[in-house]
C-alpha cells in the first residue's frame, strides 16, 4: 500500500526548530513500520535520523511516537496504523527526554533515573549451595518486571512527567519492584529510601498510560501499587 | 582527542560487558560500544545457556564437550572446547549468584531442557543441558551483567563506532572511533583492547541478526592485516519466521515441538532417528531446505522462499505461556496466529558466525598459523574464533562463549596491563580515518549505500546460503568484487556532523563488505562439505585434506589463504551421525 509517514525533523547543524516533512512510502501492510523508516533511509533520504537495532521488539532502540502513541517502530505493523491507501502515519521522539537529532532522543536522564533505584541485585550472604534457591512461585511473583528492555515508552507516556518533571517514572519502579519482589534480593531498605520520596512511587496516578504503552506486556501501574504498598507496609513495620 | 585508558572494550554484549567487569577490578576501562547499553543483540538470544549441572537428570562435562565437538563436525579445537563445558557450571552458578531470573525445578534449582545435538553419554539420546530463563535467557544475562556493571560504576562510551585499530608491528595500541553525537574522531590509546563486537548477519537478506550486526571488529582487524579464521562456517538457524527471519528458538523443538512438511509429516524421523527435530542446526536447516527444493514445503512449489511448519500446537497454551511467551507474542504480532492453535510457517535464516578473529583460549588475538600473538589485543564472543564451534555451533553454547571465554579475556587483560608499557599515540595516527571519512563526507557525486546493501544481501544469501556450489560461489566473489569497487565511490546524503547515521551506515556497509568477500572466498577454497559448509560439488567431507582451519588475509581486493592444525587431541574424528 502506498502510505504518507509525516516525521517531526531536527538538525541541530541546521535548525532553529522541529518542523515536519512528509515522505510517500510504498509498503506491504503486514511490513513493520521500521521497514518503512528503513526505506526512506536507504532509498529516499539518508539524513533521517532514527535508532534502531534488533528490529523484532527486543532491544529497546528504536521506541518512538507513532500517531501520538508511544511504542517500538519494530513491533508496530503498518497495517495498525494506516489502514487505507494514502493514510498518514505521524511519528515523533519520544516526550520528556531531549531532542538530539530527528528521532533521536538524549536518554541519559532515563538512565540516571534508573540507576538511582540500585537496579542489581543486592545480597551479601555467601551462597551456602551453588545456587541460591527460589521456588518457582517466588519467581513468578516478580517474573514479568524481568522482561523490560527499558525502551522508555512508558516514560513518554506518562502524564505525570508533564506536571512534575522529576518524577523517576514507570520504568525505574517497575525496575525497583522486579529487585524488591525477588526472594534473593536483601537490598529493600535502600531502595525504598529512593522511591519514597517527592520524586518516587507517589507522584504516580494510576493513569495506567505506562501499562497501556509498555512493547514488553508488563504490568507497569500494578507494578507500581505493589511498590507503594510495600513502602507502606515497610514504615508500619518501622 | 586522545583519551589513554589501560583497557578498552569494543562492544556491550555478553562478552563485553564480562570481560569489562573482571578488567575493570585491576585496570582503568572503559567500555565503547555503538549502541546505547543493553541495546546489544546478546539481549535476542532465546534459548537457554548449557552447563551440565545435573540438576534434572544425569550429566557430566565431559559429555558437553564431546557433544560440542562432534557438533562442530570435528573442527572444534578439543581443548578449547573442554575448556567452555568445564567452565561452564560455574559460570551459570555465577550468573544465579549475580541475580539472573533462571526458572526453576521444584525443588528451587535452576531449571535445564533439551536443546539440539546435546546429548548423555556421548550421543545416546537427548539431555537436559539447557539453563534458561523462559525464553528470554539472552535478554536476562545481558541484563544482569549491565546491572552488575552499573554496582561496580564501569564507565561506557555510548554511541562510539570504531573505525581503525592502531597496530604498531605485533603489538596493539589503540583504536580510532567516530563519535556518533558530534561526528568527530576519537583515539584512545590503550595498552590492551578487547574486540567484543559481535556477528555479521547483516551480510545476508534474511537473517535473525540486528542491524547492528555488522562485524565492525573483525572487518577493522582483517584491514590491518589480522586473518580470519574458518569464515566459510556460518550458520543457517533452521527456524526463523517466514520471510522476516526472526528467530523461533529452537527452544520450541526442546519443550517437543515438531517439524512437519505439507503432508504432516514429520520429516525429521528420515534424516536424524535418533535426535529427530533435536539434531544439530546445520542438518535441521538442511533437511529443510531438501524437502523445500524437492517440493514438500508447505506452498510445493519448490522456490527457495517456500517454507514448512513448526507445530508447537500440543505443548498447550500454558507450556506456551511459562515457557515461551516472546516466540508467542513474536508469532502474534507478525504472524498474526496464536501458536498454540496454529503452526508456525519457518525458514532458515542467517544467524550465526563460527568463524572470526582467531583467538587462544585466553582471548589472545593470533597472528598467524603459529600462533604469534598481537600483544595487547583481545577478541571474545562471536566476533571470535576460539575455536569452540567449529563447523557448526550448537544451540546454548553461544551464550556460553561469552560467559566462559569474556571472562577469560578480562582476566588475562586484567594481569597483562600490570607489565604493559604505556602506549605512545599522536593525533597522526587518525590520518587515515580521518582521510576515509573526509571521502565519505566531501560533498562529492556518489551513489548511495542502500542499492549496494540490496545487492550484497542478495548475493550472499542465493550464492553463499545452505547449499553451495563452485558456480555460484565464484560468481558471488566477483559480484561482491564489484560492489566494492563501488563502495568506493559512495557518498553520504547528509553531510551534517551531529548524530549522522547515514554516515555510521556507509562505515558499517563497507565493513560488511569486506567480510562477504573473505566469506565467500573462504568458502570457494574449501573443497569439501564439513559442518554448516555443504557443497553440492564435494558432498563428502574429506579429513585427509580438509581437516584444517582457514585463515583468510585481506590483501587490496584479493582474499590469500593459508590453513592451521585442528587440536583433536582427545577424541579422534569419526563419520558424525545422529
Amino acid at each position: 500500500m502506498q502510505i504518507t509517514i509525516k516525521i517531526q525533523r531536527y538538525n541541530p547543524d541546521i535548525d532553529d526548530a522541529p518542523h515536519y516533512q512528509e515522505y510517500s512510502v510504498e509498503i506491504d501492510p503486514n511490513a513493520r513500520l521500521l521497514d518503512a523508516l528503513m526505506d526512506i533511509k536507504r532509498f529516499q533520504d539518508g539524513s533521517l535520523g532514527f535508532r534502531k537495532s534488533c528490529a523484532h521488539g527486543v532491544c529497546g532502540s528504536d521506541a518512538m511516537r507513532i500517531n501520538g502513541q508511544d511504542g517500538l517502530a519494530c513491533k508496530t505493523l503498518v497495517k495498525d496504523v494506516a489502514v487505507n491507501d494514502g493514510d498518514t502515519v505521524v511519528v515523533e521522539p519520544l516526550r520528556y527526554l531531549p531532542v538530539q537529532r530527528d528521532l533521536i532522543v538524549d536518554q541519559s536522564e532515563f538512565f540516571a533515573k534508573y540507576k538511582a533505584i540500585k537496579p542489581y541485585l543486592i545480597n551479601d550472604e555467601e551462597v551456602a549451595e551453588k545456587e541460591r534457591i527460589q521456588s518457582p512461585e517466588e519467581r513468578l511473583v516478580f517474573d514479568d518486571s524481568t522482561n523490560c528492555i527499558l525502551c522508555a515508552s512508558c516514560y513518554s507516556a506518562c502524564p505525570v512527567s508533564e506536571e512534575h518533571p522529576s518524577f523517576i517514572g514507570p520504568a525505574a519502579i517497575a525496575q525497583a519492584f522486579r529487585f524488591l519482589a525477588d526472594s534473593r534480593d536483601k537490598g529493600a531498605e535502600e531502595r525504598l529510601l529512593v522511591l519514597d520520596a517527592e520524586d518516587g512511587v507517589w507522584p504516580c496516578q494510576n493513569h495506567f498510560k505506562c501499562t497501556q504503552a509498555c512493547p514488553r506486556s508488563i504490568l507497569i501501574t500494578k507494578r507500581i501499587n505493589q511498590t507503594k504498598r510495600m513502602i507502606k507496609d515497610w514504615k508500619g513495620e518501622k | 582527542m586522545i583519551h589513554q585508558f589501560d583497557t578498552i572494550i569494543v562492544g556491550s554484549g555478553g562478552a563485553g560487558l564480562y570481560a569489562a567487569l573482571e578488567a575493570s577490578r585491576k585496570s582503568k576501562t572503559a567500555v565503547l560500544s555503538k549502541l546505547y547499553p543493553v541495546r546489544s543483540h546478546t539481549g535476542a538470544a532465546q534459548g537457554g545457556i548449557s552447563a551440565a549441572l545435573g540438576n534434572v537428570e544425569e550429566d557430566k562435562p565431559e559429555w558437553h564437550a564431546f557433544d560440542t565437538v562432534k557438533g562442530g563436525d570435528y573442527l572444534v579445537d578439543q581443548q578449547a572446547a573442554n575448556i567452555l563445558a568445564e567452565e561452564a557450571v560455574q559460570a551459570v552458578y555465577d550468573l544465579e549468584n549475580r541475580g539472573l531470573p533462571f526458572n526453576r525445578t521444584p525443588e528451587g534449582r535452576i531449571d535445564q531442557r533439551r536443546f539440539g545435538g546435546h546429548t548423555r553419554n556421548f550421543g545416546e539420546g537427548p539431555v537436559r543441558r539447557a539453563c534458561y530463563a523462559a525464553d528470554r535467557t539472552g535478554h536476562m544475562i545481558l541484563q544482569t551483567l549491565y546491572q552488575q556493571c552499573i554496582k561496580n560504576e564501569v564507565s561506557f562510551f555510548d554511541e562510539f563506532q570504531v573505525v581503525d585499530l592502531i597496530l604498531n608491528d605485533t603489538v596493539c595500541k589503540g583504536l580510532v572511533v567516530v563519535e556518533l553525537a558530534t561526528g568527530e574522531l576519537h583515539i584512545f590509546a590503550a595498552k590492551a583492547v578487547l574486540f567484543a563486537t559481535g556477528g555479521f548477519g547483516r551480510i545476508f537478506k534474511i537473517t535473525s541478526n540486528a542491524y547492528a550486526n555488522t562485524g565492525d571488529g573483525p572487518a577493522v582487524c582483517a584491514r590491518r592485516g589480522i586473518p580470519l579464521e574458518d569464515m566459510e562456517f556460518y550458520q543457517f538457524h533452521p527456524t526463523g519466521i517466514m520471510g522476516l527471519g526472526i528467530l523461533i528458538s529452537e527452544a520450541v523443538r526442546g519443550e517437543g515441538g515438531i517439524l512437519r512438511n505439507r503432508d504432516g509429516e514429520r520429516f525429521m524421523e528420515r534424516y536424524s532417528p535418533t535426535l529427530l527435530d533435536l539434531a544439530p542446526r546445520d542438518i535441521v536447516a538442511r533437511s529443510i531446505q531438501t524437502e523445500v527444493f524437492e517440493g514438500k514445503g508447505i506452498r510445493g512449489d519448490r522456490k527457495i522462499d517456500d517454507y514448512v511448519h513448526l507445530d508447537a500446537t500440543h505443548l498447550g497454551a500454558d507450556v506456551l505461556a511459562a515457557k515461551l511467551p516472546d516466540i508467542t507474542g513474536f508469532c502474534k504480532t507478525y504472524l498474526g496466529i496464536n501458536p498454540a492453535d496454529k503452526p508456525i510457517p519457518v525458514l532458515p535464516t542467517a544467524h550465526y558466525a563460527m568463524g572470526g578473529i582467531p583467538t587462544d583460549t585466553d582471548g589472545r588475538v593470533l597472528l598467524d598459523r603459529d600462533g604469534t600473538v598481537v600483544e595487547g589485543l583481545y577478541a571474545a564472543g562471536e566476533c571470535a574464533c576460539v575455536s569452540v564451534h567449529g563447523a557448526n555451533r550448537l544451540g546454548t553454547n553461544s551464550l556460553l562463549d561469552l560467559v566462559v571465554f569474556g571472562r577469560r579475556a578480562g582476566l588475562h587483560i586484567a594481569d597483562y596491563v600490570k607489565q604493559a608499557a604505556v602506549p605512545a599515540v599522536d593525533e597522526s595516527a587518525s590520518a587515515e580515518s580521518q582521510a576515509f571519512i573526509s571521502r565519505l563526507t566531501d560533498g562529492a557525486e556518489g551513489p548511495h549505500g542502500g542499492y549496494i546493501t540490496d545487492e550484497m544481501q542478495t548475493t550472499m544469501m542465493e550464492k553463499i546460503g545452505i547449499y553451495r556450489n563452485k558456480k555460484d560461489m565464484a560468481a558471488a566473489v566477483e559480484e561482491i568484487k564489484e560492489l566494492r569497487e563501488r563502495y568506493v565511490t559512495v557518498r553520504v546524503q547528509d553531510t551534517t556532523k551531529q548524530f549522522n547515521t547515514d554516515l555510521l551506515e556507509l562505515i558499517e556497509l563497507g565493513n560488511l563488505l569486506d567480510l562477504s568477500l573473505i566469506t565467500a572466498e573462504s568458502a570457494l577454497k574449501r573443497q569439501e562439505s564439513r559442518g554448516a559448509h555443504s557443497r553440492r560439488d564435494y558432498p563428502e567431507r574429506d579429513d585427509d585434506n580438509w581437516l584444517k582451519h582457514t585463515l583468510a588475509y585481506l590483501e587490496g581486493n584479493e582474499v590469500r589463504l593459508d590453513f592451521k592444525e585442528v587440536d583433536t587431541s582427545i577424541w579422534e574424528p569419526k563419520p558424525r551421525s545422529y
